[in-house]
């Protein structure tokens, strides 16, 4: 028996094991959540019902797809107007916003820290990555504390004599994406920094060499080869951040409603399963693309 | 004298990958106890040939035959054989003396014998004071003999050397390549190594294959490899070589001619040929006499003009340009202080050798 | 161009002691409140350690860390053992059919919004409920979700560690008599073994610090720490989860610094050795 043939079975062991351990868990309960989303639950409200349902001698169908439709109209408001749509565009909106000012305060960051002495580096990374070992739950509700009407920055802000009225900052739009930037801002750092800190120094003199000024060496060269890593850091951050839901819950503000929130509601208060279903498919669909990218972009930051 | 029995026999091996054939129809036959190289650049295929003769490939077709028995089938974990990496591959979680017993205790070897093996290995690669190190506490040198002692602790059947001193610089590689020899050598084991370096291979080893493309083209001591080359590649591959195209003029029992552009060639051995067939004239640089004064009498007299002088110290290397067009490389060894007749850029100087010198090639 | 170096170094050391100072306020929020003799979030009234014994006291609480403890050990182990099984097949197998959807499940729980991961577990463990009877929502529940994406971190760390990883130690092994399964326990584990130990890590701190998915997945009578912090946050102001924050910052700098003195004197020790050579 060769090596090779030796190697099969077992080999068949080993993609085997996480295989079908992503199939039942990952796969499967995507294919259950398009199933519920359409169907038909029935007079006994049960989610569960049956797709199949045979009455009498013929099989009957039992498919919903029109569980669709009242995400996008509800009779009132015409077509796109319903709160559904509403906390779509919110979701995207703050969703985009965060990556915006992820990266343009991330991106400074991780180039000034891939320039440092590589000897300060290690320490430094560990000095970002510190925050993120500690709960983002209690981080999040220190952030409630100090932006709140009678918290530490407005009664600092006072006390300084800089305002006269404390500024009204929790669950406004400043607090929700001063929660979200704060979350996903090492998320956006990371790949960012293992992208610069691996880019060949010697490009740059060679620019300079050829009469390039910083800024402009820095604009022509640096910012094009880090474009793996820009577009693996925006995914990671605005991806998830669509679905985001416990800051929205802590620091946002009845004008806030992002999607995650809407979902919850109708699957834990309204027990509309199908209707939650409906509206986790939608979402799907709208990270395809940046979920696409993503993965198109992911590998490429070690090159 | 006693017949040397073939020990590790190739027969046919052929590895293809893909449409590509690595190795090709290679019939090779080892004896017992020596050293053998496999010679040539990157990508002839040699390091194909050590793997299969390891286990890590599986050839495509042939057999490889080790004391007898076809062991081309065989997982490397089951062989007789052991491998001395390129890179040492140490295991660096474990110390040296881990490192070594590893094998052993594979084996199933009680511990104190294993013990034993262990030190006769320190002893035998001087490294009984770094016992207890860690290979990344160890220096390139040391690491080469750690990886040997390994390799030889189970006392193989055939050792495989992968590079052995391609890791190390210059001059520690030539006090290696003796100490090397000289610990194979009382060991006793048959050895198979792979090089690139014509020079490691000619002082380390025994016999050399010199492979090209795949297939192995000659086979033979350092000695008859570079005096008798059988083939233009091996001659040009091997050592500095002056090649001059032409056609067999006349044919004898013990001697020929060859009609070249530069003139006639006197060679001093008979070929098998037939007149006017295409032929190659190979004269090694060493064994031109040049000078600005013209001979007596002589064999093989030609005269060209200095075109390139390079000093070595030991050696003078002329580049002659001939009136036929070409060029000739030839060596002077620098033998004596004396200083006159120097020659010097463009000077007209005329070169000869000796009928024992050249040798007549036909592939 | 000297001005701009000049310039440059300035706004580096700014800009990082500024990221620098948002990164850690909250935290020093915390630290600082847990401490306050007041409910008040506003003014540090006076110190007191009042909301130190309120945190031993919550049975809640402490309930909370004991299970979530609990599941993240779980599901750290688990994780970093399919992790190994995912990160080995995505090095070692280049080709096999189903190899791109392979791809695209383990990497997915990465970005994926949690809401989502979250309902479709939460579909699947009630559908498995009524065919086949089991799991309950609990225990059980919480391990498999945060395996998903304990998976996925593991996966990721240890890719990348079994990728640099020089392949010719294994074939050493196998040539001096180690036969292919031994080789993975004896020779790559040892060498992937950092790995190995800061994806548990990984693993630990996402299962004990998620919420999203806990809230999907938890069932009744089975409530994590971050679930109660989280009902805790939603309804007010509650200090002893700054005295709980407080505690779980010392001890993970308490972590980080015992494993930095750790890796320097492995430094100091390989230059020492190699020095005497």
């Amino acid at each position: 028996m060769t090596m090779k043939a030796l190697l099969s079975p077992a080999k068949r062991f080993v993609i085997g094991v996480p295989y079908v351990w992503l199939l039942v868990f990952f796969a499967l309960p995507f294919l259950i959540l398009l199933r519920i989303s359409i169907t038909d639950m029935g007079a006994s409200i049960d989610p569960f019902t049956p797709l199949l349902d045979r009455a009498g001698d013929s099989w009957r169908l039992l498919l919903k797809p029109q569980n669709y439709l009242p995400l996008f109209t509800d009779g009132v408001s015409g077509f796109g107007g319903t709160i559904y749509i509403q906390a779509y565009q919110t979701s995207l909106k703050y969703a985009a916003l965060t990556t915006l000012l992820c990266l343009a305060i991330g991106y400074p960051f991780a180039y000034f820290l891939a320039r440092c002495k590589p000897s300060v580096r290690p320490a430094l990374l560990l000095l970002v990555m510190l925050p993120f070992w500690t709960s983002f739950l209690l981080r999040i509700s220190a952030w409630k504390g100090i932006l709140a009407d009678q918290g530490v920055l407005n009664n600092l802000l006072l006390w300084l004599g800089i305002i006269n009225q404390p500024i009204v900052m929790l669950y406004t739009d400043v607090s929700m994406l001063v929660g979200m930037t704060y979350v996903y801002l090492p998320f956006m750092i990371l790949p960012l920094y293992t992208n610069l800190v691996k880019m060949d120094m010697r490009l740059l003199e060679a620019a300079h060499d050829l009469g390039a000024s910083r800024f402009k060496a820095f604009w022509l060269i640096t910012v094009p080869l880090s474009k793996a890593g820009i577009v693996a850091g925006c995914m990671l951050v605005f991806i998830p951040a669509v679905g985001e839901f416990v800051i929205p819950s802590l620091l946002g503000g009845a004008d806030n409603i992002m999607i995650g929130r809407v979902m919850w509601d109708e699957l834990f208060s309204s027990n509309n399963w199908p209707r939650a279903s409906a509206l986790s498919v939608v979402m799907m669909l709208l990270v395809l693309v940046p979920l696409a990218l993503y993965y198109r972009y992911k590998d490429r930051t070690v090159e | 004298m006693t017949i040397a029995t073939a020990y590790l026999e190739t027969d046919q091996l052929v590895k293809r990958f893909g449409g590509v054939a690595a190795v090709s129809d290679v019939s090779l036959s080892i004896n017992k106890g020596e050293i053998f190289a496999l010679l040539g650049s990157s990508g002839c295929g040699k390091s194909t040939l050590l793997r299969m003769l390891a286990g890590f490939e599986v050839p495509t077709s042939g057999r490889i035959l080790l004391g007898g028995s076809d062991i081309a089938a065989m997982p490397p974990h089951e062989r007789p054989v052991n491998m001395m990496f390129q890179s040492y591959a140490l295991f660096p979680h474990l110390n040296v003396s881990d490192n070594i017993a590893f094998g052993l205790k594979r084996e199933g070897m009680p511990k104190a014998q294993i013990a034993q093996r262990v030190a006769e290995m320190l002893t035998l690669t001087q490294l009984q004071d770094f016992a207890q190190r860690k290979p990344h506490q160890l220096s390139g040198g040391q690491q080469q003999r750690v990886a040997l002692a390994r390799s030889l602790a189970k006392k193989p059947q055939l050792l495989l050397l992968d590079e052995p001193l391609g890791a190390l610089d210059k001059k520690l590689r030539e006090r290696t390549q003796f100490e090397l020899v000289n610990i194979l050598e009382s060991v006793g084991v048959t050895c198979v190594m792979v090089t690139h370096d014509q020079e490691e291979a000619m002082a380390m080893a025994s016999r050399i294959a010199v492979m090209s493309q795949g297939r192995v083209l000659q086979v033979g001591t350092p000695k008859e490899i570079y005096e008798h080359p059988n083939c233009r590649f091996v001659a040009d591959f091997i050592g500095n070589v002056n090649l001059w195209e032409g056609t067999l003029d006349v044919d004898a029992a013990d001697c020929c001619e060859v009609k070249t552009a530069h003139g006639v060639v006197h060679v001093g051995h008979g070929i098998s040929g037939t007149l006017g067939m295409a032929c190659a004239v190979a004269i090694r640089p060493e064994k031109i006499t040049i000078s600005k004064t013209r001979p007596g009498l002589v064999t093989n007299l030609f005269s060209g003009t200095v075109k390139e002088i390079a000093y070595f110290g030991s050696y003078n290397t002329f580049i002659v340009e001939m009136p036929g067009g070409g060029a000739v490389k030839i060596l002077e060894a620098n033998t004596s202080r004396y200083d006159g007749g120097d020659i010097t850029w463009n000077d007209a100087i005329f070169f000869w050798f000796d009928e024992t010198a050249p040798v007549v090639l036909t592939q | 161009m000297m001005a701009g170096l000049f310039l440059e170094k300035r706004t580096s050391r700014f800009w990082l002691a500024t990221v620098f100072l948002f990164l850690y306020i909250p935290l020093l929020f915390l630290i600082v409140f847990s401490f306050n003799s007041t409910r008040q979030d506003g003014v540090f009234t006076g110190f007191s350690l009042r909301w130190y014994q309120a945190l031993l006291t919550d049975s809640r609480l402490v309930e909370g860390f004991w299970l979530s403890l609990k599941v993240a050990l779980l599901t750290g182990t688990l994780s970093v053992v399919l992790g190994c099984f995912a990160a080995f097949v995505l090095v070692r197998y280049r080709q096999f059919s189903g190899r791109t959807l392979f791809y695209g499940m383990v990497n997915a729980p990465l970005v994926m919004p949690e809401v989502i991961i979250g309902l479709s577990l939460l579909l699947l463990m009630v559908a498995s409920q009524r065919i086949f009877g089991f799991p309950e929502r609990g225990f059980a529940t919480l391990v498999l979700g945060h395996m998903l994406l304990g998976m996925a971190y593991c996966t990721t760390v240890i890719q990348s560690r079994l990728q640099e990883m020089d392949r010719s130690i294994e074939e050493a092994a196998m040539d001096l008599g180690c036969k292919p399964v031994q080789v993975f326990f004896l020779i790559t584990l040892p060498s992937i073994a950092p790995a190995l130990v800061s994806s548990w890590l990984l693993a630990f701190t996402l299962s004990f610090d998620d919420v999203v998915l806990s809230e999907f997945l938890s069932g009744p009578g089975v409530t994590t720490l971050p679930q109660v912090i989280f009902s805790y946050a939603r309804r007010g102001v509650n200090p002893s989860i700054y005295a709980a924050a407080t505690l779980l910052i010392a001890i993970v700098s308490l972590g980080i610094i015992a494993y930095s003195i750790y890796a320097l004197r492995q430094q100091k020790r390989a230059v020492n050795a190699s020095q005497a050579t």
